[in-house]
């Protein structure tokens, strides 16, 4: 069988097998609504609020400041609908970045529509929001600042502290959007400094379709699900219990192994940037190297197109993502590379590879051959080439 | 796998494309696209009797624009200019068995670039074709399905 080579552990995780294990028994025998009253709804509710305990603790909230939603983009949109249209009387202004996954960007638009003004704060040619910038676009009108903590494109991590702290100054909320910094580099709410918090559980090795929100004690926002008391009534519906006690246990186990986690991906990652520019010529990387996401590499193969290049590799069976405008299905190159500065036409050719807990050293060398091979290949196909420019 | 998306006769092509390189003294040449847009496709071609008798292709883009590319060369190979003339971008996506939908695109660049390089076969050899009428190489790349937004913007 071919080797099959998985690095877009941005785009999602496996479940972990453990994780999978504490799940299993509450789809059958623990299978109670935790709103009931008699046993099994009891020992539900016990699962839940055990795993509220873990998330709490992996990003050193309390647990009464953890919310469950469907997934990290409920989440921001809760955040960032709500606490702006709570606010409006205060001021109709919100800032954020040009950087933002869409959940954020899109939920912007939606206010925008809704006479909200939005300031869309540039990054540097490194990856990163200036404080700077931030503390002139604050204006008395601004209720309300969500800067994402790392990017899932090229994995820089923002000064989240610095940023929050200014915003405070001024009397705004901040949000960050951590799903990306989840499980990937250490988050103290407390020592952050930030109002609101969202993460998910597919990207740290847990389930899909199962996020939540951190909301700090004293800050008010209203309830975007109306229905039964679930969620200390913010969020209404039957729990997904399945779904958050994976979390839990994903979070309990992130929690363990956050620094070996770190170190393992750092090293990885390095080896295969190292490996790269070893073999391939005339390629870039993408956003500053030093705060980045562990696992994070985003490179640009000059002279050719991503998505013929990720068609190669997934013929070879590895899978990776691009910025491409051919893949994606707005056809319109990644936002992100194009805020950080990046030509369109090197946009093109850029892939993102995430490492993760299950990479090994053995998968990035044939990743690398891979890579050597099928560049080479469409460098000779190509029109454009370094002799002739773009 | 994103190579599910693909017909096998797509995936063909863009494996192991025909008519991939550049030609010692062409008899016309042909580029059309932009490394911006996304895809950019050369045609080169020998003319002998008003018959293509040569082609060759260098395309920069994504896997259905090298794939176009191969079949596009295959087919004008052999043609007479008129007939040639006549390949639409239907032909080459029918040819292909077919794109997925937002791929479309990427099969216009065949079309244009033929003409382009018939365009610059005429003008060197001072010939007048029926086919040619009304074509401009350098005209605005509007006609295709998902233009080129950082260009026009």
């Amino acid at each position: 069988m071919k080797r099959q080579v998985y690095l877009d552990y941005s785009a999602t995780t496996p479940v972990k097998d453990e994780v999978l294990q504490a799940m299993l028994p509450y789809f059958t025998q623990n299978f109670g609504n935790p709103s009931s009253l008699y046993s099994i709804g009891q020992e539900a509710k016990q699962a839940l609020e055990e795993a509220r305990e873990r998330v709490a603790a992996l990003i050193g909230a309390n647990v009464r400041e953890i919310f469950f939603t469907s997934s990290g983009t409920e989440a921001d949109n809760w955040a960032v609908i709500e606490a702006a249209e709570s606010r409006a009387k205060k001021g109709k202004h919100i800032i954020t970045t040009k950087i933002e996954h869409h959940a954020l960007l899109h939920s912007c638009e939606y206010l925008e529509k809704k006479g909200f003004s939005v300031t869309y704060l540039d990054i540097d040619g490194e990856g990163f929001v200036d404080p700077a910038l931030l503390e002139r676009a604050l204006t008395d009108e601004t209720t309300l600042v969500s800067i994402m903590f790392a990017n899932n494109e090229i994995g820089t991590v923002q000064p989240i502290e610095k940023l929050a702290e200014i915003a405070k100054k001024r009397g705004a909320l901040f949000h960050t959007d951590a799903v990306q910094a989840l499980g990937n580099i250490p988050i103290d709410v407390r020592a952050l400094g930030v109002d609101l918090l969202s993460v998910s559980a597919h990207k740290i090795y847990g389930p899909k379709g199962i996020g939540a929100l951190y909301i700090r004690k004293g800050v008010s926002l209203p309830s975007h699900v109306h229905g039964g008391g679930q969620e200390n009534k913010k969020r209404a519906g039957t729990e997904n219990l399945t779904g958050i006690v994976g979390f839990g246990k994903a979070a309990e186990l992130s929690a363990r192994d956050l620094n070996a986690h770190i170190e393992k991906l750092t090293e990885l990652r390095n080896y295969f940037l190292d490996k790269i520019r070893e073999n391939i010529p005339d390629i870039q990387v993408n956003g500053n190297l030093t705060h980045r996401l562990p696992g994070n590499l985003n490179v640009t193969f000059k002279y050719i197109e991503g998505e013929a290049l990720l068609l190669l590799l997934d013929l070879d069976g590895i899978a990776v993502s691009t910025g491409s405008a051919c893949s994606s299905a707005s056809l319109t190159p990644s936002h992100v590379l194009t805020a950080l500065g990046v030509p369109v036409e090197m946009i093109h050719g850029s892939l993102r590879f995430t490492v993760g807990d299950f990479t090994t050293k053995e998968d990035i060398d044939y990743t690398v051959n891979c890579l050597i091979k099928n560049v080479e290949k469409l460098r000779n196909i190509s029109s454009v080439s370094k002799e002739k420019g773009w | 796998m994103m190579a599910m998306l693909y017909n096998d006769k797509v995936i063909k092509h863009f494996t192991d494309p025909h008519n991939v390189g550049e030609m010692q003294n062409p008899d016309g040449e042909g580029i059309y696209g932009s490394p911006v847009c996304g895809d950019m496709m050369k045609i080169s071609i020998k003319v002998e009797d008003d018959v293509i008798v040569d082609a060759k292709f260098k395309t920069f883009g994504c896997g259905s624009a090298i794939a176009s590319s191969s079949v596009a060369t295959d087919m004008i190979k052999g043609k007479t200019i008129e007939d040639a003339l006549k390949i639409t971008n239907q032909d080459v996506l029918d040819e292909l068995g077919g794109l997925p939908s937002i791929k479309v695109h990427c099969s216009v660049l065949a079309d244009h670039a033929i003409r382009s390089a018939i365009y610059d076969y005429a003008r060197r050899a001072g010939k007048y074709y029926a086919g040619l009428e009304g074509f401009d190489p350098n005209a605005d790349e509007d006609d295709r399905e998902h233009g080129c937004d950082m260009e026009n913007k």
